[in-house]
């Protein structure tokens, strides 16, 4: 240890000066260049502070000289973006629906973009998941009210589902039968019984299926078809596959008939969405996996 | 010792100028071609070509980071497989440990870029400026005449246009190297390229013609960690003390037995670069350049005294020398536990990422199944899984790979698009296709709650073939 302490006095190290108790601290200089760009930041800092917002006030803060502001370049990046799209949104406004899917580039941007917009304006409804709810069609399955070719969606999207906005939306209408007592309560459980049938479930009373037989062929056939397969014209579902789109148990379909259905759904053309944007999202749709071929 | 009256002294201090005179000798030499090729690689590697065929970079070093791939020679590195980079990292690290515990702070004194720019920015002085008497006189020299204007504006220019290459070669890693320079010269390259290279040519001129020393000493925290890895068997540059001392002024004659070795020459401190007196002992400004090493025994030799005043020591040789016992060697103080164990891990690192650069497979695949929802029931009453699957194609033209379940007959499996179960992925892409496995209603794997089954990928050209375990969520999901 001496030897140390030796050997510091031959480096002749100088102290700061400063005393307290007898005890003394060496001086080790910090470069004047360390100091100098302190000296910097401050200066710099300053000029900060005058340059962009900076300086909170009551409402708001000073708005800085260069008048930068995050808002104005996000709103600028939009824009920019927005523009950069325009050439592709362009050509997916203008092609023929079914060329879309022969084009690589298109169908892959559409389907990116079809899908940021299913989960802005349509995932409401038929869920995130594409997979509907009760009344709200699952558009992943392989059945269609009003039709899966991609001339079909498109239509469906731009003027929606018996609306009051779109002349053009599609409509029909399924009598209340036993709200407006076109049918018995009898003959409602009849026909009920009868359609469960159909997609070959078991009734809870077999023996009124005959009769409700009589009953479909009068009143529902002439819309659900005398098979009971739906007419996608009119958007009457088929009864005879397993998808039910309020429920295919015997108090859900009783309910549906004395009562009927009115599933609304808004035109999206128009205020909503652009064409291209109708068209990503009809492209989107049709690629979650029950979309059908377009008739030559 | 505090004496109030005193005027306090500064506690900053201006840089005190260093002029290392020029010195010959084995370590010098050593570092001329560590130099020549430490920068010759840093400069050429972005021109070297090699094919890859028409739809990839030709260029052999490429960091395309728009790209997303890491381009080596015959090595291309996707984003997922970034851990071979971070097992170089690793590597780096243990071998700046490895050489540490061994040799000191060798990486300081030979192939950090400070010291190797530094060196060079000393060279382009020297031979401007004439060597270290003439550098300090026209240091001192107050007045601004013409020759001292000359001689300090051609250097400086020919330190920036060093600066200027230095900062240049680094964008061109980042993209098509010869494609760089022409936009650079007619001004049409990215503003990011300028910048880049304005803010590394500034940083280089600065750093190698101002600082210098100043980064090591004050700047970098290397020289601290770095204590942390020696030990007294640390080979280092040192100084005989137990030899050199007295120091006093050469004679002969009467008086010459009590003095040491040492003639206080200052040999050493005039070549230092970091302006330090190695005879004060290893200390923090010390970056073991060795060039000491090779003034002290040019002297000596003049002198007619054996070489190795000032060599690379190890601490403990230290007692063992004062007691007048030999040196151990070499080897003895670098085969020790902690090295051996260094190498050991530096190694196991290297076979590791070298094996699985070999085992990387040819076609991957990744499965995700869609889990919302987690099925769908078709018209026909059959359940329907829907899986995201991402192909991968290495290769540089598009493979059509075919997708099939195994060993399962009730899972069929169809394509999102396609009618057929082969799907094109485009070269050098990952590939995002849907897969619908379908379950008819009365089968067991619609009815369970889940079905384990495995994807089979196989790249119909090669035959290579990548499997992927995965669910089938029934009914009772």
């Amino acid at each position: 240890m001496s030897d140390n302490n030796e050997k510091r006095d031959d480096l002749d190290y100088e102290t700061t000066g400063h005393s307290w108790d007898g005890i003394e601290e060496y001086n080790k200089p910090l470069p004047k260049w360390w100091l100098m760009i302190f000296y910097a930041c401050i200066v710099w800092g300053i000029g900060y502070t005058i340059a962009y917002p900076a300086w909170p006030g009551v409402k708001t803060a000073t708005a800085g000289l260069l008048g930068w502001s995050t808002r104005a370049n996000v709103e600028q990046d939009i824009q920019n973006h927005e523009a950069s799209l325009a050439p592709i949104n362009e050509r997916l406004a203008s092609v023929e629906l079914t060329a879309i899917a022969d084009d690589p580039e298109l169908n892959t941007y559409a389907q990116n973009a079809g899908a940021a917009v299913f989960r802005t304006w349509c995932a409401q409804c038929h869920g995130s998941g594409a997979a509907g709810a009760t009344g709200y069609p699952n558009l992943l399955d392989d059945d269609w009210l009003w039709g899966g070719t991609m001339e079909d969606i498109h239509y469906t999207v731009s003027h929606g589902i018996r609306n009051e906005q779109d002349a053009d939306a599609r409509y029909s209408e399924m009598p209340a039968f036993g709200r407006d007592e076109l049918l018995s309560r009898e003959e409602i459980a009849q026909v009920a019984n009868f359609v469960m049938t159909l997609s070959g479930e078991t009734p809870p009373s077999p023996d009124l299926v005959e009769a409700g037989a009589e009953v479909f062929d009068f009143n529902c056939s002439s819309c659900h078809g005398e098979d009971g397969t739906g007419d996608r014209f009119q958007g009457a579902p088929n009864l005879t596959d397993a998808i039910w789109l309020y429920g295919g148990d015997y108090d859900t379909i009783h309910e549906t008939v004395f009562n009927a259905r009115f599933g609304v759904m808004p035109p999206m053309g128009g205020a909503d969405l652009n064409e291209a944007e109708i068209r990503a999202v009809a492209t989107y749709v049709h690629g979650l996996g029950g979309g059908e071929a377009s008739e030559e | 010792m505090a004496d109030t009256n005193q005027t306090a002294p500064s506690l900053y201090e201006a840089r005190e100028p260093i002029f290392p005179r020029r010195v010959s000798g084995k370590f010098r030499n050593l570092k001329w071609w560590l130099m020549a090729v430490m920068l010759g690689i840093y400069y050429i590697t972005p021109w070297l070509r090699w094919d890859r065929g028409p739809e990839l970079p030709d260029q052999a070093v490429l960091l395309d980071l728009a790209g997303r791939r890491f381009f080596f020679f015959f090595i291309e590195i996707w984003p997922h497989e970034f851990y071979f980079v971070a097992g170089l990292l690793v590597m780096a690290g243990l071998g700046l440990f490895l050489f540490t515990s061994a040799l000191g702070r060798v990486w300081c004194g030979y192939a950090c870029p400070q010291t190797v720019w530094t060196d060079l920015f000393i060279l382009v002085e020297r031979w401007i400026e004439g060597d270290r008497n003439a550098r300090l006189r026209l240091h001192r020299q107050k007045k601004w005449d013409v020759r001292k204007l000359r001689l300090r504006v051609t250097k400086w220019l020919v330190w920036f246009l060093i600066a200027l290459a230095t900062g240049g070669a680094w964008i061109f890693y980042f993209t098509d190297a010869p494609t760089l320079a022409v936009d650079l010269v007619t001004g049409q390259a990215h503003p990011v390229a300028y910048t880049t290279m304005l803010v590394l040519t500034g940083t280089t001129f600065a750093f190698g013609g101002f600082a210098r020393e100043q980064i090591c000493i004050y700047a970098c925290p290397w020289p601290r960690i770095q204590a942390a890895m020696m030990d007294e068997d640390t080979l280092t540059v040192g100084y005989r003390d137990w030899r050199g001392e007295p120091r006093g002024k050469h004679r002969k004659g009467p008086g010459a037995e009590a003095l040491g070795d040492c003639i206080d020459c200052h040999a050493c401190v005039n070549v230092c670069p970091m302006g330090i007196d190695i005879r004060d002992g290893q200390q923090l400004a010390c970056i073991t350049c060795a060039l000491c090493i090779d003034a002290c025994d040019d002297v000596m030799e003049k002198i007619g005294k054996p070489r190795g005043l000032i060599d690379y020591l190890a601490l403990s040789d230290e007692t063992r020398e004062r007691a007048g016992a030999q040196p151990r060697a070499v080897w003895k103080h670098v085969f020790r536990p902690r090295v051996i164990l260094y190498t050991a891990l530096w190694s196991l690192v290297g076979v590791g990422l070298v094996f699985a650069l070999l085992l990387r497979p040819d076609v991957e695949m990744t499965v995700a199944p869609v889990r919302n929802p987690t099925f769908v029931v078709l018209s026909d009453g059959s359940i329907r899984n829907t899986y995201d699957v991402r192909l991968r194609n290495k290769h540089g033209e598009d493979r059509p790979y075919a997708l099939a379940v195994e060993d399962n007959a009730n899972l069929v499996i169809t394509l999102e698009g396609e009618d057929d179960l082969v799907v094109d992925v485009p070269a050098n892409e990952t590939y995002l296709q849907r897969v619908y496995v379908t379950a008819p209603g009365g089968t067991p794997e619609a009815q369970a709650e889940r079905t384990e089954f495995v994807l089979r990928l196989e790249d119909t050209t090669t035959g290579h073939v990548a499997e992927k375990e995965t669910v089938f969520n029934g009914r009772d999901n």
